[in-house]
């Protein structure tokens, strides 16, 4: 997919979590991710931040790190399965 | 079965629970206070002869047929008209009783055509058979005097005739026009000999307000109104009892037929769903089923650019499967995937995503409630624990305040939406938020309290607004919340909701809607008894499609409409089977009854059932398929019962995936826009050739039955079996009730269900299981299914998709009354007399200021895409937004609709799209090279003529 679509379709995610608190936010977004993108989305959206993450919500951002470290990453027991 | 095989009992049933015990001609009959004489009579087997009186509508009295003797009482009153009396003693057969129906009998023939009458035991009408109960042997009256057997035949509606000569102006059909279907489109014109049954203001029945629903043919006792298709090929000989294929309502249905042809579609009397009421696209939009354009022998072709070649069934699968393999080992199996329905069976979708998990070993599924009610499944999982309505479509009957969101029930389920009119005839009130002045907003004997015509794209602003004032006013249910809700997320939601942001006064911009309205509206939601919300597609279809759904699922939660009879949260699916693919697993994140495909527990009991080992990572949704195929990471789908390239947005975009692939495959009646990128066509089966089951909106599994053989061969649960096989992943089902049987075994929520249950009840309402081994008609009584309800905040995010001074409108599409989504079935029936092409409506400000009028041809552009399309002009829009379907592939609304889509789901924005709209002379450029691209598509080798007919 285009990184322009990739990137909107994070940040939508990101606006939605952001009503939260911050560390709460940043696990549904990662949990959300893990949930319902497919491996190479999420692929896409890893090497995506570490090629700098232009344009990516800091939320998404934070997923995108997360998803790039399993060990790191919040639990796949996440509130949207 | 025969075709008749419902009792008519005379009037409605009595709700009293005091009992009332009378006897009738020597017996004793005990029945509810309330209920008439005739209907205690036929109760008590006792057949008294009727004509104006049935039990689907409410007694009238006029007929004089059903007189009866009652002791102590004078004269001979009508047994329709009379409650019983503890202790009444009646007589229905004495000889001034006898003498009288045969006189009133013989006046009704006097002016009737007698050389119709059949022979006694070969009577096909309510009249003829009343003319031999009697034992009218002769008329004595001729024909010399004033009469009606000249009376001009209607014959303006395509599928029924209306004849005043044999019309005994009993006005059957126009008390079912009002107090079934709620249209009130037929009155008795005139009085005494002149009565008749007049449409409108006289007008032939096609040009009137008739909907065609076909009520009034029903209620017919002589043949006046009758199924053109019923004197064209005689009267049927047997009845299937089976389930429409059109909207999520999921209406029973008598498919009557003459040998193996189908005669008429009539509503059975007995369906949960519908209780003997239809519409004109079940009722009458059935021909496509014998369309020429079906394609009845598999296809195949190596290139998209060459003809289809007709080859057997084993050369398909053959051809497909080598196909689909070869892409699996060149590309891995994430390069493949499939596609299920909503208009195909449940047992059909299991095996499509079972073939697609365990045959093509990924998760690369989807469906089209992609395009649909995903934010359904997401946002009421979320906060009730299932993605499922929470009521049955009776519990309107009970609600006191009816909110309808995003949804135009008169048009997209006309069933349904007459039972809520019936309601609201009855006293409830109304609230209407929709963009549009959509027809409930007012129509005969119904005006909503309140319309909400809030700008498009921007529900949950108004959702928080009257969650706001639902807080603020303190008209929260305490005592709900407290005893059925997670108080922590109740807590952190109220601080969110009380922000100033979200008050009615704060989002009056945005809306479009004054904060006082917002506050009275809220008041009455919260303070009106019981409420209920109905809602649509246009919740759904919005970048914000999931925040809004929680919304809803918030705002009932805090007034306490949850739970019980009248209330509720009710997504209106608007396809016959949405719920039922989605509870299927037709999800590429989700196993069938919505359990996480990374829960090992779940994997393990179906790699156990299906011996494999299945992948825990979701798979693609259909956009995504679409845009890997596009970057050349996909190559291979089998769609089924779908038709992508006009039912998805950005249809340019779709078609450059599907052009990209190395092997579609097309499962479908027609040849549809999507086969024109298909490399195999594998003809399927109607709903009338094949057995399995829907799930309605209400959750209620009804039983599809085979009323004749696929004219293709095969049902469409074989081809995927067969195509499975070929593959090298066995299935072996002999019957649709064996799969049903799988599902049981491996669905909780479905534990308790099989055919033999599903006939000896008619349907079931999931969850069926031992808690409930009848079905569950209301849902979250005692506690919710995730246990406690769980507020979710729902932050108002605008849509980047805006208007600006170059796209200065705001297009929404919708669906039409006549017509049904792609328009695949009912394009090719006659229900494109009232829609044969998609139009757009604009409001007279906005039609002026281009210098559009009525049916001028105006070109219709978005950021992405332009179509062109005839106008009309409409007060029903508001300034500044147009409105059109999508139901015609040459006009293609999806050219012009975007991709943007629900932030949880995907599921797109439809019902926003930035355009300009414009007078024009021809058809777009995407227009003329659609035309050409169609007729390259479609050809079949050995064929002069293309195979599209219609």
């Amino acid at each position: 997919m285009q990184d322009a679509k990739m990137v909107r379709m994070a940040n939508q995610i990101a606006d939605y979590f952001a009503a939260y608190p911050a560390e709460r936010a940043e696990r549904e977004v990662t949990n959300h991710l893990r949930a319902f993108w497919e491996p190479r989305m999420r692929r896409q959206l890893v090497e995506y931040v570490q090629a700098g993450g232009d344009g990516l919500h800091p939320l998404a951002v934070k997923a995108g790190r997360d998803l790039a470290d399993p060990e790191e990453a919040p639990s796949a027991s996440g509130t949207t399965r | 079965m025969p075709v008749k095989c419902e009792i008519d009992l005379g009037t409605p049933p009595s709700r009293s629970e005091e009992t009332v015990t009378l006897t009738i001609d020597d017996a004793p009959v005990t029945v509810p206070a309330g209920t008439s004489v005739l209907r205690a009579a036929a109760e008590g087997g006792i057949d008294i002869p009727k004509l104006c009186a049935t039990d689907s509508l409410d007694a009238f009295g006029s007929c004089r047929v059903c007189v009866v003797e009652i002791e102590g009482k004078r004269g001979f009153p009508a047994a329709c008209h009379t409650p019983v009396e503890e202790g009444m003693v009646v007589h229905t057969e004495t000889p001034q009783v006898n003498k009288l129906r045969r006189g009133v009998v013989e006046l009704y023939m006097s002016d009737y055509p007698v050389d119709d009458l059949p022979a006694r035991g070969h009577e096909t009408n309510e009249l003829e058979r009343v003319v031999h109960r009697v034992g009218l042997e002769s008329v004595r009256y001729g024909f010399t005097g004033a009469n009606h057997q000249h009376a001009e035949l209607d014959e303006s509606n395509p599928y029924f005739t209306f004849d005043p000569s044999k019309c005994i102006v009993c006005s059957r059909c126009v008390r079912a026009c009002e107090e079934i279907q709620g249209t009130f489109a037929l009155t008795i014109e005139g009085r005494g000999f002149d009565s008749k049954v007049s449409a409108s203001q006289d007008e032939p029945f096609l040009d009137s307000e008739c909907v065609s629903c076909g009520a009034c043919v029903d209620a017919c006792p002589t043949p006046a109104l009758m199924e053109k298709s019923v004197l064209e090929k005689g009267e049927p000989d047997r009845s299937v009892i089976t389930t429409c294929a059109y909207c999520g309502v999921g209406c029973s249905f008598k498919a009557e037929l003459r040998g193996d042809e189908v005669v008429r579609m009539t509503p059975y009397k007995d369906g949960h769903a519908n209780h003997g009421h239809s519409c004109v696209k079940g009722r009458f939009a059935w021909g496509y089923t014998t369309h020429p354009d079906r394609i009845t022998k598999p296809m195949i072709r190596d290139d998209i650019h060459e003809p289809w070649r007709e080859v057997s069934w084993d050369e398909a699968f053959a051809f497909a499967a080598e196909r689909i393999s070869s892409i699996r080992d060149t590309h891995g199996r994430g390069a493949i995937g499939a596609i299920t329905s909503s208009r195909c069976t449940n047992e059909e979708t299991y095996l499509m995503q079972k073939l697609a998990r365990a045959g093509f070993g990924t998760n690369n599924v989807d469906t089209c409630a992609r395009v649909c009610h995903s934010p359904t499944g997401y946002g009421l999982k979320s906060t009730f624990g299932t993605s499922a309505g929470t009521q049955d479509f009776d519990s309107v009957e009970s609600a006191d305040v009816i909110f309808v969101i995003g949804a135009n029930p008169t048009d997209a389920h006309p069933v349904f939406a007459s039972q809520m009119k019936r309601r609201l005839r009855a006293g409830a009130r109304l609230i209407v938020a929709d963009p549009r002045r959509i027809d409930l907003v007012r129509s005969p004997h119904v005006e909503a309290d309140y319309h909400l015509q809030l700008q498009p794209g921007t529900n949950v602003a108004l959702i928080n607004a009257l969650a706001h004032t639902v807080v603020s006013e303190g008209l929260v249910d305490e005592d709900f919340v407290r005893g059925r809700c997670e108080q922590e997320e109740f807590a952190e939601w109220r601080e969110f909701i009380l922000r100033e942001e979200n008050s009615p006064e704060a989002l009056a911009d945005a809306t479009g809607v004054a904060a006082e309205t917002v506050r009275a509206a809220a008041r009455l939601y919260a303070t009106g008894g019981n409420a209920a919300i109905y809602y649509g597609l246009g919740v759904t279809e919005h970048s914000q499609g999931s925040t809004m759904v929680m919304g809803m699922a918030n705002l009932a939660m805090a007034t306490g409409n949850l739970g019980r009879d009248g209330v509720g949260v009710n997504p209106l699916r608007g396809q016959n089977n949405v719920q039922g693919s989605c509870d299927m697993g037709s999800f590429p994140h989700e196993f069938p009854g919505y359990r996480h495909i990374a829960n090992d527990e779940v994997r393990g009991l179906f790699e156990r059932e299906w011996n494999v080992t299945l992948d825990a990572e979701p798979g693609l949704r259909i956009p995504n398929m679409i845009d890997a195929a596009i970057e050349g990471t996909f190559k291979g789908i089998y769609i089924q019962g779908e038709d992508i390239l006009q039912s998805d947005p950005n249809i340019q975009h779709i078609a450059a995936g599907l052009g990209a692939m190395d092997c579609v495959i097309v499962q479908d009646l027609f040849l549809n826009e999507t086969a024109g990128y298909a490399h195999v066509f594998l003809p399927g089966s109607t709903f009338l050739e094949k057995d399995g089951t829907f799930t309605n909106a209400e959750r209620r599994i009804n039983r599809v039955r085979k009323a004749m053989e696929p004219v293709g061969g095969l049902a469409d649960w074989e081809i995927t079996q067969r195509l499975s096989n070929e593959l090298g992943y066995r299935m072996d089902y002999s019957h649709p009730a064996e799969i049903m049987d799988e599902i049981a075994r491996t669905t909780p929520t479905f534990a308790g269900v099989n055919y033999d249950k599903l006939d000896r009840l008619g349907s079931i309402q999931w969850p069926c299981n031992d808690k409930a081994p009848e079905g569950t008609p209301v849902m979250h009584v005692d506690e919710f299914v995730r246990g406690r309800g769980r507020f979710m905040l729902t932050p108002y995010v605008r849509t980047e998709e805006r208007a600006n001074r170059k796209f200065p409108l705001l297009l929404t599409t919708g669906r039409i009354l006549s017509q049904y989504n792609v328009g695949a079935q009912t394009r090719r029936t006659e229900n494109r007399r009232w829609h044969a092409e998609d139009i757009l409506e604009i409001h007279p400000h906005d039609a002026e200021e281009r210098g559009i009028s009525d049916g001028d041809t105006v070109a219709v552009a978005s950021r992405i895409g332009q179509t062109s399309l005839r106008a009309t002009v409409s007060e029903r829009m508001p300034q500044g937004v147009v409105y059109t379907t999508f139901h015609f592939p040459e006009t293609a609304a999806n050219v012009v609709t975007t991709e943007e889509s629900d932030w949880a789901t995907n599921c797109p924005e439809y019902k926003v799209t930035a355009v300009q709209v414009s007078l024009c002379t021809t058809a777009t450029d995407w227009q003329q090279r659609y035309m050409q691209w169609r007729l390259e598509t479609t050809r079949v080798a050995g064929e002069t003529e293309q195979p599209e007919k219609a």
